[in-house]
């Protein structure tokens, strides 16, 4: 577990920081702009001193009320939201920097990194020949070769346009997929959220306002995110066969099996499925003639009203959650109550990785 | 051309000139580093007492420097009631002097390149397991390069022009204290006017390619900057 008890005034706002996450996964810290990611993050980090407070990353204490750990010896992979190669160090030399200063980096290990990374052909350029995707990959890479016991991303794309964002996005997959340190990752951004969270902790106004596995806070409705237009729900599921006919695989989840449009993943793969709340329908009856593939029977778990004329309703199908946004007329006529059996009908789901 | 006085007053001003840099950047870096980072009140004050020599004339701090290290004053007297002798006319007490004269030219190039080099660098440096002063060597210093090479070349330019403190402190004493603006005076008053100008002539070359230098590697000449 990572345990955190921090309170630090800073003079805008007070960051009170008490939570506790999984010492593995990704842990995405999600709140808008000003509500103090980056300063939660800068004290994990060590770069902010409380003058008291405890930290704990698995059995390393980082403080209590006798030590701080300062941040060179935290053993730590920082990618800050800038790009902060050095500039009088090219590629290598900037690799170099971080891995002359740990013990026990093994050539093997270098070599996953930078093939993880894609970064083995830039290693002898300066860093004004990099484009700005390759340099947060350089930077990434450079955080990951000291082998650190936790990573720490400061909203590593914010500073990218689409394009690039879209570059590295893979190789964020890859981090999540291939490393077993934990990674806590700050953004603003619900598609990087949703895309890449297992965990999720909300912060508002200096204040941890909740944290938990992604989709029960995506669907928790003391929450505002479970709330208006945007909300979505996850779903996690594996590639098990391909209807080459018409282009769609089949991928496989507790709820039985959804039909997607095939992006080429391998059988095997595991994928996570966005499903925005306005893409779910409701029957009574499960529907026969009707052009939608994706049809689960579900029970309606809870639901809260949206406005004057919706409401949201969380279905459970099997122990998935999803969250559907429908008419308050329809909910009267489906005559929808908590424990109702209903059908579910996916219109479209985004696969995420 | 140049008779021997010319010689040796060449030879002392450029060792006079080398050693007052060596010493200026090793006094200069630390103070520049910490009055580039330091949120201390009374900074301000610092930084005056820093810039003084530059609008101050030189004969007032070769007059103070003479009544502190000669024989009468504090440091004189100090330095004899250890055995020693008082600095003022040698070599010593002019480099001291030199030193003290040219350190703001050292001192504000330095804290510019220091300050424009920002928190984020040092910050990342720590995340990758660098202490305080490896960080210092390895970061900040690099970045600074061209804060560097202008005050050594601005120390070294400033310090081989310099004429009133060394004519107060120094004593003008051939082989020891005789340099090369002191020489031109001597030249003038002597009416040989051919001698003074192989010594002018060559100081304004010299000074000439030395700042052309400093803004070939910086594109910029940053010494009056406040950034």
């Amino acid at each position: 577990m990572i345990e955190c008890q921090i309170n630090i005034d800073f003079n805008s706002f007070i960051l009170d920081a008490n939570f506790s996450i999984p010492d593995k996964g990704v842990t995405v810290i999600f709140g808008p702009s000003g509500s103090g990611k980056t300063s939660l993050l800068r004290v994990l980090a060590g770069l902010e001193r409380a003058h008291n407070g405890f930290l704990k990353i698995g059995d390393s204490i980082w403080q209590d009320s006798e030590n701080f750990v300062l941040t060179h010896n935290r053993q730590i992979g920082y990618v800050f939201q800038d790009t902060t190669l050095f500039e009088h160090l090219n590629v290598q030399g900037n690799l170099d920097y971080g891995m002359k200063r740990s013990s026990n980096i093994e050539k093997e290990f270098i070599d996953s990194i930078l093939n993880l990374l894609d970064i083995k052909i830039l290693l002898n350029r300066s860093t004004a020949q990099l484009s700005g995707g390759e340099k947060q990959r350089v930077a990434i890479a450079r955080a990951l070769l000291i082998k650190p016991k936790i990573l720490l991303m400061d909203e590593p794309l914010s500073a990218l346009d689409m394009k690039r964002k879209q570059e590295i996005l893979p190789y964020l997959d890859a981090l999540h997929n291939d490393l077993d340190i934990p990674i806590i990752y700050v953004t603003h951004s619900p598609d990087e959220a949703s895309r890449l969270a297992d965990y999720l902790l909300l912060l508002d106004n200096g204040k941890v306002i909740g944290s938990g596995p992604i989709n029960n806070m995506l669907t928790r409705f003391d929450l505002p995110i479970s709330h208006g237009s945007e909300a979505t729900s996850l779903v996690e599921a594996k590639v098990i066969s391909r209807e080459k006919e018409f282009d769609l695989m089949h991928l496989e989840f507790p709820g039985g099996e959804f039909i997607v449009p095939d992006n080429r993943l391998p059988i095997g793969s595991n994928v996570r499925l966005r499903v925005s709340a306005r893409d779910v329908s409701l029957t009574k009856e499960k529907q026969i003639d009707t052009s939608i593939l994706n049809i689960f029977p579900a029970i309606v778990d809870q639901m809260s009203p949206e406005g004057k004329a919706q409401i949201m309703v969380r279905l459970k199908i099997k122990e998935i959650t999803l969250l559907t946004l429908i008419t308050k007329k329809s909910a009267k006529v489906l005559n929808l109550k908590n424990g109702s059996k209903v059908f579910a009908q996916i219109k479209s789901a985004a696969i995420l990785s | 051309m140049l008779n021997e006085y010319d010689i040796s007053a060449l030879l002392v001003t450029l060792k006079l000139a080398s050693i007052t840099t060596v010493i200026l950047i090793l006094v200069g870096t630390p103070i520049a580093w910490w009055l580039s980072q330091t949120r201390f009140k009374f900074k301000a004050v610092i930084e005056a007492i820093i810039a003084l020599p530059l609008i101050l004339p030189p004969t007032v701090l070769g007059f103070y420097l003479l009544m502190t290290l000669g024989t009468n004053g504090p440091i004189g007297n100090f330095l004899e009631s250890l055995g020693g002798s008082s600095i003022a006319f040698t070599f010593t007490g002019l480099v001291v002097g030199s030193v003290i004269y040219s350190l703001p030219f050292v001192v504000q190039p330095l804290q510019n390149s220091f300050g424009s080099i920002g928190k984020q660098p040092m910050e990342v440096a720590a995340t990758l397991g660098a202490s305080k002063l490896d960080r210092f060597f390895t970061v900040a210093v690099p970045l600074a390069r061209s804060g560097f090479i202008t005050a050594s070349v601005l120390g070294f330019a400033h310090t081989v022009g310099e004429f009133g403190v060394v004519l107060m402190i120094g004593g003008n004493i051939p082989g020891e204290t005789g340099v090369l603006s002191i020489a031109i005076y001597d030249h003038v008053e002597a009416m040989e006017y051919g001698q003074a100008h192989v010594l002018a002539g060559g100081l304004l070359v010299l000074s000439f390619v030395m700042l052309l230098i400093v803004y070939i590697f910086n594109g910029r000449f940053s010494i009056m900057r406040s950034d």
